[in-house]
């Protein structure tokens, strides 16, 4: 990471837990499912359109079917995450990368979201926002016991540091 | 003053003139098209009850103000009563409109940057003035200014044509005709009207001299809005630890800003502004909120030349933070915005294109003129865009300025910065160029140092606020150029 051009920022220490690439799976097949499902019972039901439909289905469904196979595997290295004693530090993205730093002093809010389908493979998100409409920092597929941990140490912390900059 | 008060009586007054004159504006369209005479009873009764309500209000509101909190109460059917620590008061403004003035009252709003309001509407001029002082000094202290921070010179009045409000109006202006007419049923007469209105000259020269008249409207609007908005100008720093904006012609406002909220000022340059030389200062402060729709609350100062501009931008920063030398940006960036620019300006110019080979030859030589009109000006923008890029810092502030259309230069007191972000696309991660945004809770939330190159910009985001990137860098963040 010296002359290519990269931010000169290291990766913060912490993985993901490894079941959010079940959890990103299932979000993104859930996303394309319906699809495939709306395109191919119209397929059935039309035999004039049959070919017109069925095809987009099937094509559909193989990308849908890639996309969930390759791409989370790869997201799940992109997004890292990190509290120190001073700071909320994630990053995320490749085409888009990006990196997001709160320190602790300035946080103002702890929130932790549980969807159905993050309490199916048991993993929490994490959100700490400060004082800013757009500085919020979200810890998302975090194990759900790591993200209570988190959760309780960040309010500690903030507790103790009077002043948000408000 | 720490007994009950009420508002002021002559808020029936305001009520039945203004209800008046709402009934008669929306009259005279329906007493047209109708010519039926139960308007005149339903208008009477429209004032009437709209009076007794206010009558009502009046009677059954009363405030007061101890020592600690200012109380609202409101007693009809049922009971309100809101209860304001005075502590958590962080904006005091008057308002007072034509009507109000000539009634000698003014309306009061107190924020406390969260979403609860108080209006006191109205309260009497002085009583009104008393009442701010009572509630932003919380100490009265006796007066001692030293001078104005600024006051409106009125020849920057020649600064409002060249905003972009001109055009707006004057077409409005137009609009505003020909729904009159539609009332008459005459839309169409008053366009022939107005095409003749020149004697017998072609189509094209007519519609010309129609556009030029609309620009004279809108040049003449501009500046009977901006002579509205900002007579009698004057920015003030008080005793207390705020600053105090009063303007207005017809209504006079009157806007405070506690210095503890103020996380810096931008200079603002608008293109057209910048191509005359001027500048407008707002003011960077958390609670204000931007969506009440009120965008000038927080400009400190109109468009004013940019010298004049700087030196009150400075003058309020407490530093003088406008002449900060910036670092420039990589050329990469301009290449970026080179790219940008004329992706955008091509993208109409081949669709255009594209169907005049189709369909038909016009297309082609529409495409021909918005190619030769649209690049040269996106090039422009570009270039200037590039021009603008810069960031420094100095004492308590950092300085980020980009932007062309709208050049902003914004003064971001260090310690306001809450975190950063930094952005990198593959694109700009080629080029060794990175986006860093610093976040706040003030002004429009983020504030972003755009294409610095991710090196020298890593090393100054780190320096400018400490403790928040530096701890990340994974080469020890060198000392900030600046």
């Amino acid at each position: 990471m010296s002359d290519d051009g990269t931010v000169r920022l290291r990766p913060p220490r912490n993985a993901l837990d490894r079941r959010a690439i079940a959890w990103w799976r299932w979000q993104w097949a859930l996303v394309f499912a319906p699809a495939v499902f709306v395109l191919a019972l119209l397929g059935l039901l039309i035999p004039p359109a049959a070919v017109w439909l069925l095809v987009p289905a099937a094509v559909l469904a193989l990308s849908g079917a890639a996309w969930c196979a390759v791409l989370p595997r790869w997201w799940f290295g992109l997004h890292r995450w990190e509290v120190t004693e001073t700071a909320v530090y994630v990053r995320s993205g490749f085409l888009w990368q990006e990196w997001r730093v709160a320190p602790l002093s300035r946080v103002q809010t702890v929130d932790t979201l549980r969807g159905p389908l993050q309490q199916r493979f048991g993993l929490a998100t994490v959100t700490v926002t400060t004082a800013s409409a757009r500085g919020a920092v979200k810890l998302s597929g975090l194990d759900a016991r790591v993200a209570a941990d988190v959760a309780e140490r960040l309010t500690e912390r903030t507790d103790a540091t009077p002043g948000d900059a408000t | 003053m720490s007994g009950w008060r009420r508002l002021d009586r002559r808020t029936l007054g305001v009520t039945a003139v203004l209800l008046t004159g709402a009934a008669v504006s929306a009259g005279i369209p329906i007493a047209i098209g109708t010519r039926s005479l139960w308007l005149v009873p339903a208008a009477v009764l429209f004032i009437g009850g709209g009076v007794l309500a206010d009558y009502v209000r009046w009677r059954q509101t009363r405030f007061r103000c101890t020592a600690e909190r200012l109380e609202v109460e409101f007693r009809f059917v049922a009971h309100t009563r809101k209860s304001l620590p005075r502590e958590r008061v962080r904006t005091v403004d008057l308002t007072a409109g034509p009507l109000h003035r000539a009634f000698g009252v003014a309306v009061l709003t107190i924020g406390t940057g969260q979403h609860e309001k108080v209006t006191l509407s109205p309260l009497a001029r002085a009583d009104a003035e008393a009442l701010r002082t009572e509630l932003l000094h919380r100490i009265p202290e006796p007066v001692a200014h030293d001078g104005p921070l600024a006051t409106l010179d009125p020849r920057w009045i020649r600064y409002a044509p060249v905003s972009f409000v001109a055009p707006a109006l004057g077409l409005s202006a137009f609009g505003a005709l020909f729904k009159v007419a539609d009332w008459f049923g005459a839309g169409g007469g008053l366009l022939t009207w107005l095409l003749n209105l020149f004697g017998e000259l072609p189509l094209a020269v007519s519609v010309l001299l129609l556009l030029v008249l609309a620009i004279v409207i809108g040049v003449a609007g501009a500046a009977g809005l901006f002579v509205e908005m900002w007579w009698n100008h004057r920015l003030d720093r008080e005793p207390g630890g705020t600053l105090r904006v009063r303007r207005g012609l017809f209504t006079t406002r009157s806007i405070t800003i506690e210095e503890r909220r103020l996380r810096g000022v931008e200079l603002v340059e608008p293109l057209g502004a910048r191509l005359a030389g001027a500048a407008r200062v707002d003011a960077i402060a958390t609670g204000m909120k931007r969506d009440d729709g009120k965008t000038e609350a927080k400009t400190l100062l109109p468009a004013a030349p940019r010298a004049i501009a700087r030196e009150v931008a400075a003058r309020v920063a407490g530093e003088p933070v406008t002449d900060v030398p910036l670092v420039p940006h990589p050329p990469a960036a301009r290449g970026r915005r080179l790219r940008w620019a004329l992706l955008t300006a091509l993208a109409p110019v081949l669709i255009l294109l594209g169907l005049g080979a189709l369909l038909t030859d016009v297309l082609l030589v529409l495409g021909g003129v918005l190619a030769v009109v649209a690049l040269p000006v996106a090039v422009l923008l570009a270039l200037d865009a590039y021009r603008g890029l810069g960031h420094g810092s100095r004492g308590r502030y950092l300085v980020v300025r980009a932007g062309s259309v709208r050049r902003s230069t914004a003064v971001l007191a260090r310690d306001g910065v809450l975190g950063w972000t930094v952005k990198q696309s593959v694109f700009q991660r080629r080029r060794g160029l990175a986006t860093f945004t610093a976040t706040t809770a003030a002004g429009s939330g983020a504030y972003s140092i755009r294409d610095a190159d991710a090196a020298e910009g890593l090393a100054f985001a780190a320096a400018a606020v400490p403790g928040v990137l530096a701890a990340f860098a994974s080469v020890p963040a060198e000392a900030s150029r600046t």
